[in-house]
């Protein structure tokens, strides 16, 4: 079957089989591999992206179930060459030892900015709660995360109208 | 890799569109809501329907509202939304108690309450809270509606009274005054399904309990219910005396078996306890000590 969805502000067509799961369609279909696939079973979480905004795991959605949705993954949180903050957050907190869970955390991370600014702590664990490190580097992502919120985003630069204009 | 076996794919655009779907394809055919009961289900060959239809598009099946004096809760409702629900906090803090519990941020923002009802799983927490309140559900066909209670509903593990051409659209709980409910639940870790957990639901009408309801998961309870508890209850004033006696009587129905989660004497010590603890909470915001 054919699916339409705009991943990471693009409009993206592809035909696929109605049982291929959305981890494996930005993967495998896209190249976008910066989302993980890990336990299959919705339990690790570092297949988290985007599906309209909600952090969502990804390997318990269908990719046919994101047709005509938006979709938003790892890729899409640099902006130009800037990183986001919370990747400059797990840069400099050693937010990630191994890597595997990172984009998923990060997805997570940043849904829980744009929502609660300046989260607690115990809120940001409550937030990654259903996300797994094996490495268990749990407080250094905790770490990242606060970074992140006293670091907040940079705005999105001016257009060159906009400059001229001032 | 765990990949569900090939399916066919439709979308419901209505209500009535998601039944003439389920019409046309037969009863090999399932709905998919949230999917986060039925796609593992499918990747692990427990469940092989021929034809999914996605009914995610029925948002106007998920709202938490007041009507008529019930409390109305949409079946496509997501697990994050029930546990915001300011309505919910007012009327039954026990959907926010166990919405706390039920898996992760991440699933609740996917997983519907209908979904998780209609999965009907023998550890399933909000079925263990719909029981509690006395909930009905509302299903639709297309030949019309029916509303039944929660009793009716669960008819066994993974089975609901849901027939192959229906869609649970709504769960109803009656708002009267006096009323407190409470969930307690341990588990293995956090997210996990639970070891056992308890649901209680109390109306406290001058000074004595009016109606109660005692809701159960995980320790093979017939529809979720601990009647006996219940019945031991009504006519009683609230006092710790009658909340003992009611959960000595829930361990003692419960019919808990062993298995990886603990042995079956352990589900049952905490059938009693969290059952008590259930109780003194519901009864604790039914005469307004705590929120």
């Amino acid at each position: 079957m054919q699916v339409t969805m705009t991943v990471n502000g693009e409009e993206v067509t592809r035909d696929v089989e109605p049982r291929m799961l959305l981890v494996h369609f930005v993967r495998d279909e896209l190249g976008l591999t910066g989302t993980h696939w890990g336990c299959d079973t919705s339990n690790c979480g570092t297949c988290v992206l985007w599906l309209d905004g909600e952090p969502v795991k990804s390997c318990t959605v269908l990719a046919a179930m994101a047709h005509g949705h938006s979709v938003r993954t790892v890729e899409d949180l640099e902006q130009g060459t800037v990183l986001d903050p919370v990747q400059e957050g797990f840069v400099r907190e050693h937010g990630l030892q191994c890597g595997f869970c990172t984009p998923g955390m990060m997805m997570t991370a940043r849904w829980l900015l744009d929502h609660n600014p300046d989260p607690s702590e115990a809120e940001i664990r409550e937030a990654i709660s259903g996300q797994l490190c094996r490495c268990t580097g749990y407080k250094n992502i905790v770490k990242a995360v606060r970074w992140a919120a006293e670091h907040r985003p940079i705005p999105a630069q001016a257009t060159p109208d906009e400059m001229s204009a001032s | 890799m765990q990949v569900p076996a090939p399916v066919e794919y439709e979308r419901a655009a209505s209500v009535d569109d998601a039944l003439s779907l389920l019409e046309r394809h037969g009863p090999d055919s399932r709905l998919i809501a949230g999917g986060h009961s039925l796609l593992p289900m499918m990747k692990l060959r427990l469940a092989r329907p021929t034809v999914l239809i996605d009914i995610n598009d029925l948002t106007d099946l998920s709202y938490v509202r007041l009507e008529q004096n019930e409390l109305c809760v949409g079946a496509m409702t997501r697990h994050r939304d029930l546990l915001n629900s300011p309505l919910v906090v007012e009327h039954f803090p026990i959907m926010r108690d166990a919405e706390r519990v039920i898996a992760d941020p991440i699933v609740r923002n996917r997983g519907t309450v209908g979904g998780s009802l209609c999965q009907a799983d023998p550890s399933e927490d909000l079925s263990a809270v719909f029981a509690a309140v006395k909930a009905r559900a509302v299903i639709r066909s297309a030949s019309g509606a029916r509303t039944i209670p929660m009793d009716d509903f669960f008819q066994g593990p993974y089975s609901t009274a849901v027939g192959p051409a229906e869609i649970l659209v709504e769960l109803r709980v009656a708002i009267r005054p006096g009323c407190g409910s409470a969930y307690e639940k341990v588990e293995r870790r956090v997210g996990d399904w639970a070891v056992t957990a308890a649901g209680a639901s109390l109306w406290v009408e001058g000074g004595q309990i009016a109606q109660a309801g005692i809701g159960l998961a995980a320790v093979g309870a017939e529809h979720f219910r601990a009647p006996e508890a219940e019945a031991s209850l009504v006519g009683s004033a609230p006092t710790e005396q009658a909340f003992r006696t009611a959960s000595d009587l829930a361990a003692q129905h419960a019919n808990p078996v062993s298995d990886q989660r603990g042995p079956a004497d352990y589900k049952r010590h905490l059938v009693g306890e969290l059952t008590i603890r259930a109780l003194r909470r519901a009864a604790a915001r039914a005469t307004g000590q705590e929120g």
